[in-house]
């Protein structure tokens, strides 16, 4: 409701249970990182379960561990970080006050990056696992040693992978809301703790995957 | 004193109806004191936070709207007191109940043993001698008992009331208990763990019988084979002999004398061969490889069932028998 | 709609109540006092049908071979019954309805951080209570609320799916509960409110919140694992095609332990007022209670093991587990002396609320220290999985939680509604339900001892006795929750006008309307100082 009335370049947006702005973006900054920390214990309790299951089951691990392609992996890990980069540069470009279209090409290029990641994840990876028959109770088909461990494997490589893919999408999407509100002219270096919370989160997934690569791609040497 | 409170509980309390099932093992009755001390310990302090309310709620009743109650000063010494009394009396209980606990953590070397299979819902349990029972446990007195246990299916418990022992039974592994009853009877066992739908019939009887009735007992119900030589037939039946026994090119490891032996495992590490151990290298040989052999084995998951596997394994301990007596000789 | 707002106002004050009317005015609502009262309305009816599967259970173990009916009917009534009663009562209990309403206005706050949050919580709430009636109404789980692997992922063939999708939701708004609560303690609070001057409500909510946005994750995985496998036929858990039966204990407890302490922290915070407000003292040694509440809150991440002792754990892991549980009952006893303590020399009211309070303090000591005996190894060997555990975790989520509940809602019932209930029927309803749970839950220690196991559809008949004597209590009990229904449904229409301050308690709750109006405070509050400053007079010096 309110949100529509707001129609003025830059002016913040005080919610009316709130005293101050500061005291607003505050909230929001601390409730963002109080949501992080259930993230951290979302994903810890499967990178927790993945680990013991990895120690219990080496050699399968291994074995399935080596039907990924360590290549995409690392290309990924890449194209996170670069993009965390522009995430950081994006908020630093509002907060000195830059002009939109800087924010906006930078807020582009993380959207951009995402969207690529993404790419990577579903065709360059999933699709060929799929073609591989690895992908566990769809068309899993693997005779050889430890077959329900490699089974096992591939489980928590679809969950863990997904769940961060899901987080990518759901970054996307907040990007490309916030990119609208930008256009819009929504943002100011007095107000742009929208941004600053939305990097938080970006840099949150970014830094999962940086668990994941070596956990899921790097198992027993190659 | 507290014994003598613990006793006076006991039997006041035990004029109306029994407040523990009979005490028919030689750990019951120590488990039965500390349990006698801590209700005791439950009462007195319930009975004195009631009295301390009751108490002031009486004495410092509101007597009109607009009393005003006199200042307390927050007592550190009083805070400390509270604190570190009770720490004192926790830790005196957890000592009490974990070398309890840990003295009767693993049976004496002698004891009989028994194997015990749960399935939905009934339980198997096989003596060494090759004979079988189902639902009902027949053990001599005064003896001491370990039962190694495991599950057909999902999580069981096997519960003794009389005896005070309980242990989940479980799938894909083996654990196991030990009693030494004390007290001639039928005693109930029950299962303890939610198995499904007859989960409350899942329950059975241990026979308690003087020494010399047992022996008979276990004679007169001996079926043709025992427990190990039937393994020995699967042994053959199975194709293991092939290679773990008449194959002397050093391809394959050779059991004899293996059981309670160390081995080295692929990855370096030692472990113990066990029932455990042997349980998974027939279920699940190439988990955890022996060193030095490259052959895989077959599993043979699925094809055998629990009370099959702990034939063979009754087996496989016999050969190790076998050898360290010839060695003696 | 503000049509109806100025034909009321001209008739009475306008509050939270009556600023809107109309089902769109409640269910888009941000106010958190509307959303405590939705939760009100939506935990009684889960708790209704958590309390029809307990009435049903009980007859039916009014004889050994089971009265009413079959062992597999049985299996899903107490499966249900845990299900609803933990997640879909307890957990959202005081947190959601006496956390939601008090929170901002105990610490001067117009709203908590996040009123759409807020609002979306109570929503998730209801989609997982969906789940679960849907489940109850197409066939029931019967693998109890524990879900133990691997019989709920193979061999169940009960709505398992749904059970777990339902509370798998419902997890979601706890944390976001929580997530919301720790912010808005952190920066909501009015000018003067510094941290050593909060009532220990809200120090209790804050611990329990940390306690809820950290463990509930770990739920949500474990039973997303367990699904998947139960799907997917893949072993994660069960042992026959490759998985660890363990672990999923392992994980479950690791939430579930904590879980306890989620329901029965927010009912030592609600403990912490009643005795203050009607002993009219300061609660004494404010400081340990309220450190306690850590405490608590972080041994209770500790303990989960103690749950495993017949599982085939190692014998020193189980040492450490049990060293580590007593541990944890230190901080409650440090709890219960000090509010004992503070009765000493109090000016001591009989009103409803404090005897609650009064019940919560002998059941939850009794509770407590019968907790003691199954944290020690040899002794919880006998016990576990028997009626002695039912007892416990009763006296400490019933005698406990549930009176503490109660309390509260009576205590802030007139802030709520604006009116009073008949206080002889609150009493009397009180002094029933004590008496009911205690011959109902008391007796089953005894069976516990004696061997009678939990979740058993049919016993062994030496123990009817017993039984039948705890399922009259259950009969009483259930009366007494009854009346409390009857008269606080009256009161809304029939009660007496309550004012700003019917029991003339500190707090800044109490300096506002009742009902407060939308925004709480006329204007935003300052506080100058402690929690529970009541008046005293200085010490009688003896000549
Ligand atoms: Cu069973
Ligand atoms: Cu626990």
């Amino acid at each position: 409701m309110s949100e529509s009335a707001i129609t003025q370049a830059g002016r913040p947006i005080l919610e009316e249970h709130f005293e101050t702005l500061p005291a607003q973006e505050e909230a929001r900054k601390l409730g963002m990182w109080v949501f992080l920390i259930t993230e951290i214990l979302f994903f810890g309790g499967l990178f927790a379960t993945y680990t013991v299951y990895r120690e219990l089951y080496l050699p399968g691990f291994t074995q399935g561990s080596h039907f990924i392609e360590v290549k995409w992996g690392a290309i990924n890990t890449a194209v996170l970080i670069v993009s965390s980069l522009t995430m950081a540069l994006a908020i630093r470009s509002v907060q000195v006050g830059k002009r939109k279209g800087t924010t906006l090409g930078l807020l582009g290029i993380t959207m951009l990056l995402g969207v690529v990641f993404l790419c990577i994840k579903f065709i360059l990876e999933w699709r060929v696992d799929y073609l591989h028959h690895h992908v566990p109770g769809i068309n899993f088909d693997y005779a050889g040693p430890h077959a329900a461990h490699v089974k096992l494997f591939f489980l928590f490589y679809f969950y863990m992978t997904g769940l961060h893919a899901i987080h990518v999408i759901v970054g996307i999407g907040i990007l490309l809301a916030l990119s609208y509100l930008t256009w819009r002219g929504r943002f100011s270096p007095k107000y742009y703790s929208p941004i600053e919370v939305a990097g938080l989160y970006w840099h949150f997934v970014d830094i999962i995957w940086i668990f994941l690569f070596p956990l899921l791609y790097l198992i027993g040497g190659r | 004193m507290i014994q003598v409170f613990n006793f006076g509980i006991a039997t006041a309390a035990s004029l109306f109806f029994p407040l523990h099932p009979p005490a028919a093992s030689t750990i019951a009755p120590q488990v039965d004191y500390l349990y006698y001390f801590l209700t005791a310990f439950t009462l007195f302090f319930t009975f004195l936070i009631f009295a301390f309310i009751f108490y002031f709620m009486v004495k410092y009743r509101r007597r009109s709207e607009d009393e005003v109650p006199e200042e307390v000063k927050v007592s550190i010494p009083l805070e400390l007191t509270w604190t570190l009394i009770p720490t004192a009396i926790c830790a005196l209980i957890f000592f009490w109940g974990s070398s309890l606990f840990f003295r009767n953590a693993r049976p004496p070397a002698n004891s009989m043993e028994v194997f015990v299979v749960g399935k939905q819902w009934m339980w198997q349990l096989q003596h060494a001698n090759g004979a079988r029972e189902i639902n009902e446990l027949h053990v001599p007195l005064n003896v001491p008992v370990k039962l190694t246990m495991t599950s057909e299916d999902v999580i069981h418990d096997f519960f003794v009331p009389a005896f005070r022992v309980k242990e989940d039974v479980l799938p894909g592994r083996y654990t196991s208990i030990w009693f030494q009853a004390t007290k001639l009877g039928s005693f109930m066992f029950e299962c303890a763990q939610m198995c499904g739908a007859f989960h409350s019939s899942m329950h059975g009887e241990v026979i308690v019988m003087k020494p010399d009735d047992f022996a008979h007992w276990l004679a007169t119900n001996a079926p043709s084979q025992t427990m190990s030589s039937a393994g020995g037939q699967l042994f053959s039946q199975l194709g293991c002999a092939s290679c773990h026994q008449e194959d002397s090119s050093g391809k394959y490891p050779q059991l004899a004398g293996i059981y309670g032996h160390q081995v080295t495992l692929r990855n370096g590490a030692r472990a113990t061969v066990d029932e455990g151990f042997l349980r998974s290298a027939i279920v699940n040989p190439n988990s955890e490889p022996v060193a030095g052999y490259s052959v895989s084995m077959p599993s043979f998951q699925g094809q055998i069932n629990e009370v099959q596997l702990l034939d063979l394994i009754a087996y496989i301990k016999t050969l190790g028998a076998a050898r360290k007596e010839a060695a003696i000789q | 709609m503000s049509v109806a707002v100025a034909e009321l106002a001209t008739r009475s004050r306008v509050h939270y109540l009556n600023e809107s009317y109309g089902v769109k005015s409640w269910l888009l609502t941000t106010d958190h006092k509307r959303i405590a009262i939705l939760y009100m309305v939506s935990i009684t009816f889960m708790f209704l049908v958590g309390a029809c599967a307990a009435a049903l259970m009980r007859i039916q173990l009014l004889e050994p071979a089971g009265a009413i009916v079959q062992p597999e009917t049985y299996n899903k009534l107490f499966s249900i019954h845990g299900i609803i009663m933990v997640w879909f009562f307890l957990i959202p209990s005081i947190p959601a309805v006496l956390g939601n309403f008090l929170i901002p206005m105990m610490i001067g706050a117009r709203d908590v951080a996040f009123p759409k949050l807020n609002l979306l919580s109570w929503y998730i709430y209801i989609i997982g209570a969906c789940f679960i009636l849907y489940t109850l109404i197409y066939g029931g789980v019967d693998t109890g609320w524990t879900f133990y692997t691997p019989y709920s992922s193979t061999y169940s063939n009960s709505h398992v799916f749904g059970a777990a999708a339902g509370v798998f939701i419902v997890g979601f708004s706890s944390i976001l509960t929580g997530l919301n609560f720790i912010v808005t303690v952190h920066k909501m609070r009015a000018p003067g409110m510094t941290w050593f001057r909060l009532p220990l409500f809200i120090w209790s909510l804050y611990a329990t919140s940390i306690v809820l946005v950290l463990a509930t994750p770990v739920l949500a995985i474990t039973l997303s694992l367990m699904a998947m496998e139960r799907f997917l036929h893949i072993g994660i858990f069960n042992p026959a095609i490759g998985g660890d039966p363990l672990l999923f204990q392992h994980l479950f407890w690791f939430y579930s332990h904590p879980a306890v302490y989620i329901m029965v922290l927010p009912a030592m915070g609600v403990i912490s007022e009643l005795v203050a407000a009607y002993s009219r003292r300061r609660v004494y040694g404010y400081a340990f209670v309220a450190f306690s509440s850590f405490a608590i809150a972080l041994i209770a991440f500790l303990v989960w093991g103690h749950h495993m002792f017949v599982s085939g754990q190692s014998v020193y892991a189980g040492m450490v587990f049990s060293a580590l549980s007593f541990l944890v009952a230190i901080p409650s006893g440090i709890k219960v002396f000090n509010w004992t303590a503070t009765l000493y020399k109090g000016s001591n009211s009989y009103d409803a609320p404090m005897l609650y309070a009064l019940g919560f303090l002998g059941l939850f000591t009794m509770g407590g220290l019968t907790g003691l005996f199954l944290a020690s190894l040899s002794i919880d060997v006998h016990l576990h999985d028997t009626y002695f555990v039912i007892a416990h975790f009763h006296y400490i989520m019933v005698g406990g939680s549930v009176m503490a509940y109660m309390g509260g809602l009576h205590y802030w019932w007139p802030k709520m509604t604006g009116r009073l209930y008949p206080d002889k029927w609150a009493r009397f309803a009180a002094f029933t339900i004590f008496i009911g749970f205690n011959l109902t839950f008391f007796p089953q220690y005894i069976l516990g001892y004696l061997g009678m196991l939990r979740r058993y559809a049919v016993y062994p008949a030496q123990f009817q006795a017993l039984n039948v004597l705890s399922s009259a209590g259950a009969s009483i009990l259930g009366v007494g929750y009854f009346i409390p229904l009857v008269y606080l449904i009256w009161s809304m229409r029939y009660g007496r006008e309550a004012g700003p301050n019917p029991w003339r308690a500190k707090g800044l709750e109490w300096e506002t309307a009742s009902p407060p109006p939308r925004e709480n405070f006329e204007e935003t509050p300052i506080v100058t100082e402690e929690a529970y400053a009541y008046p005293t007079r200085p010490r009688a010096v003896r000549v």
